[in-house]
């Protein structure tokens, strides 16, 4: 029985596959196409365990190209798939914040990574990866770079949250000669504050799964953790949590 | 199969508009309102027209905005875009509007709006508990009824008002009978049938044929259901949709419920279910006046403070017509709706039910990703 997941994201897309209770993924660019991206990622992940597309029983699709992928059997929105991926990869927590390429969510959970509640910012790009990208470019390096960059320097403060404002703020503090360092600490304390606000209003937790892109970001999930005071966890699959709940689904739906 | 059930109702709005045009050739007079909290029974009694033109759509967002703040309600954007770029029949051929002091959006919109055409802004008091307020609207209801007869050279007997209160009362009945049809499950009008029945019947020139058009089309309901004909399925989620004012055009929310898979059984808010149940009394023999006030005082609007009516009417509802879900709808920057969805999201969580609150405009730009969010809302209610 192979049941898998597709997590059509819009930077990346993922492909998970879960065999006898082991799980396999692979994350390709999504570029121009969703839905050549979604078959790409899928026949990669067959061909890691040797399998073909005939062997598949069921399919979940998710994520905003969900509903331009043909071989699909379901579409589930990202929200429940990766309340369900995150709470099997660290059991027992209750709640989940994703933050991924152009929107961020904080979900309430119960113990089986069922969605109880959810806030989501959708509107604006402030506090998602898009975020981070134009500040990073704007100061000359690679997203990948900035957890680094903002390691032992103090946080400038920054006054605009909004993605156009904030690059313009960030190039006048260049000038002004602030090191970059204190820029990138800025900006990671301005956006992990903005997350806490959203975690903050489902309510009380012990503990926090943080997944998606940004939650590789080291030094944003420390200061995270700082402000919210309670253990921030960015399990290493963190990004396969979407395409990995889709694949629970999917063999749920298999198994009943 | 597409649904027939609002079928004798889509064209309402531009039918009538010819009908207009005849009943102001021959002297008739219209009045134009933007709120339930308008007393309609006096525009009535004083034998004129009375059109609601709340704006609903997005195309006069950008005339309005030539003179308002982008970072408005729509529904203010929307209807003063109309007025000012004269593209609704209906305020053109208004002789008068009346306007309240709700919010303040509406207030000042309404100093402007005063440059286009005669517009009375009734001064609306804001804590419905208060003898004082009481006082206050039923002087104010005394300004409109002598305004409208000193301008429609009318008198407005206790008599013609008392008509007018009978007419609007039958008016309300059959709005309940026909809202609490969808109290069965499974349902047996979907949210954008009932939207499309409930704003169209308001351009009725004619309200008795308004009146007859809903009492025909709840027949047809009952003979269709009683062939098994319904709105979805036992198992759709049912949908009680509360906040800000929807008409056609800033439908969005209940397309993307019921695209999603679930129905929107009930609206609360006003043109749904806010009013149906506040009827001033025919018996009541004292001033018609105070009657009124009386009645209108009870409307539970977020501008209201307090305003518990409203959770009240949703634990009811919610009750009665089998909710499965709320979703709370709030028109970007109306802060008076934005901040009681604080009590009401307490209200529905402690009912045991899902509860989302969306905040948008008319723009179509967000639908996807408000897609996201509501289909992940009907997940939670399965």
């Amino acid at each position: 029985m192979i049941a898998a997941g597709i997590d059509v994201g819009s930077v990346a897309t993922k492909a998970a596959l879960i065999l006898n209770d082991s799980f396999y993924s692979i994350m390709v660019p999504t570029g121009w196409s969703p839905r050549e991206a979604g078959q790409t990622a899928l026949n990669q992940v067959l061909e890691q365990i040797g399998a073909t597309a005939e062997q598949l029983q069921y399919v979940v699709g998710t994520g905003y190209g969900r509903v331009s992928l043909p071989f699909v059997s379901q579409t589930v929105t990202e929200i429940r798939c990766h309340a369900r991926g995150a709470s099997w990869l660290r059991p027992g927590s209750e709640i989940v914040l994703d933050v991924g390429g152009q929107d961020c969510k904080a979900i309430r959970t119960d113990r089986q990574g069922k969605v109880l509640d959810f806030v989501m910012n959708d509107k604006c790009a402030a506090g998602t990866g898009r975020f981070l990208q134009v500040i990073a470019a704007a100061l000359g390096s690679d997203v990948s770079e900035l957890s680094e960059q903002a390691r032992g320097h103090k946080a400038q403060s920054l006054n605009s949250m909004c993605a156009v404002f904030a690059e313009t703020e960030v190039i006048g503090l260049l000038a002004a000669g602030v090191p970059p360092g204190e820029i990138v600490a800025g900006l990671h304390q301005a956006i992990a504050r903005r997350l806490a606000s959203m975690v903050q209003r489902l309510g009380p937790a012990e503990q926090l799964v943080f997944t998606g892109g940004v939650a590789r970001n080291e030094s944003l999930r420390e200061t995270l953790e700082k402000i919210l005071g309670m253990p921030v966890l960015a399990p290493r699959e963190g990004q396969m949590a979407g395409a990995l709940g889709a694949a629970l689904i999917a063999r749920d739906a298999i198994l009943n | 199969m597409k649904s027939n059930i609002a079928e004798g109702f889509q064209e309402i709005r531009e039918q009538n508009i010819m009908k207009v045009k005849e009943a102001k050739e021959q002297g008739q007079k219209m009045v134009g309102l933007y709120c339930t909290y308008c007393p309609k029974e006096l525009v009535l009694a004083a034998g004129a027209i009375a059109v609601g033109l709340c704006g609903t759509r997005e195309e006069p967002i950008a005339f309005a905005e030539k003179h308002l703040p982008r970072n408005l309600c729509p529904l203010i954007k929307s209807s003063y875009g109309f007025a000012v770029s004269d593209t609704c029949p209906y305020f053109h051929f208004s002789d008068l509007i009346i306007g309240e002091t709700t919010c303040d959006g509406k207030k000042k919109m309404f100093e402007l709006m005063a440059d286009l055409k005669e517009t009375v802004v009734m001064n609306l008091p804001q804590n419905p508990l208060q003898e004082a307020s009481l006082e206050l609207w039923a002087s104010e209801l005394r300004r409109v009824k002598e305004l409208l007869e000193e301008r429609f050279q009318t008198e407005l007997s206790d008599e013609k008002i008392r008509a007018a209160i009978n007419l609007t009362n039958r008016e309300a009945r059959v709005m309940k009978r026909l809202y609490d049809l969808n109290k069965a499950r499974p349902a047996l009008i979907s949210g954008l049938d009932m939207l499309t029945v409930s704003w169209q019947v308001g351009f009725n020139v004619d309200r008795e044929e308004g009146i007859g058009m809903l009492e025909d089309l709840i027949t047809r309901v009952q003979e269709n259901a009683a062939q098994g004909g319904t709105a979805g399925a036992a198992a759709t989620p049912r949908i009680l949709l509360t906040g800000t004012p929807v008409g056609l055009g800033s439908e969005k929310i209940i397309a993307l419920v019921e695209e999603s898979g679930g129905l929107v059984v009930v609206m609360e808010n006003c043109g749904g279910y806010k009013t149906v149940d506040i009827l001033a009394d025919e018996s009541d023999q004292r001033d018609p006046l105070r009657v009124l006030a009386e009645k209108y005082m009870k409307i539970p609007c977020s501008v209201m403070s307090p305003n518990r009516g409203r959770l009240e009417l949703i634990d009811k509802m919610i009750d009665e017509f089998q909710i499965d879900g709320v979703i709370d709808l709030t028109w970007q920057a109306c802060h008076t709706y934005n901040i009681e969805s604080f009590w009401v999201s307490d209200l529905v969580k402690q009912k045991g039910l899902p509860f989302l609150q969306i905040e948008t405009d008319y723009s179509a730009s967000d639908r996807e990703t408000l897609r996201v969010r509501i289909e992940a809302f009907l997940e939670m209610v399965k």
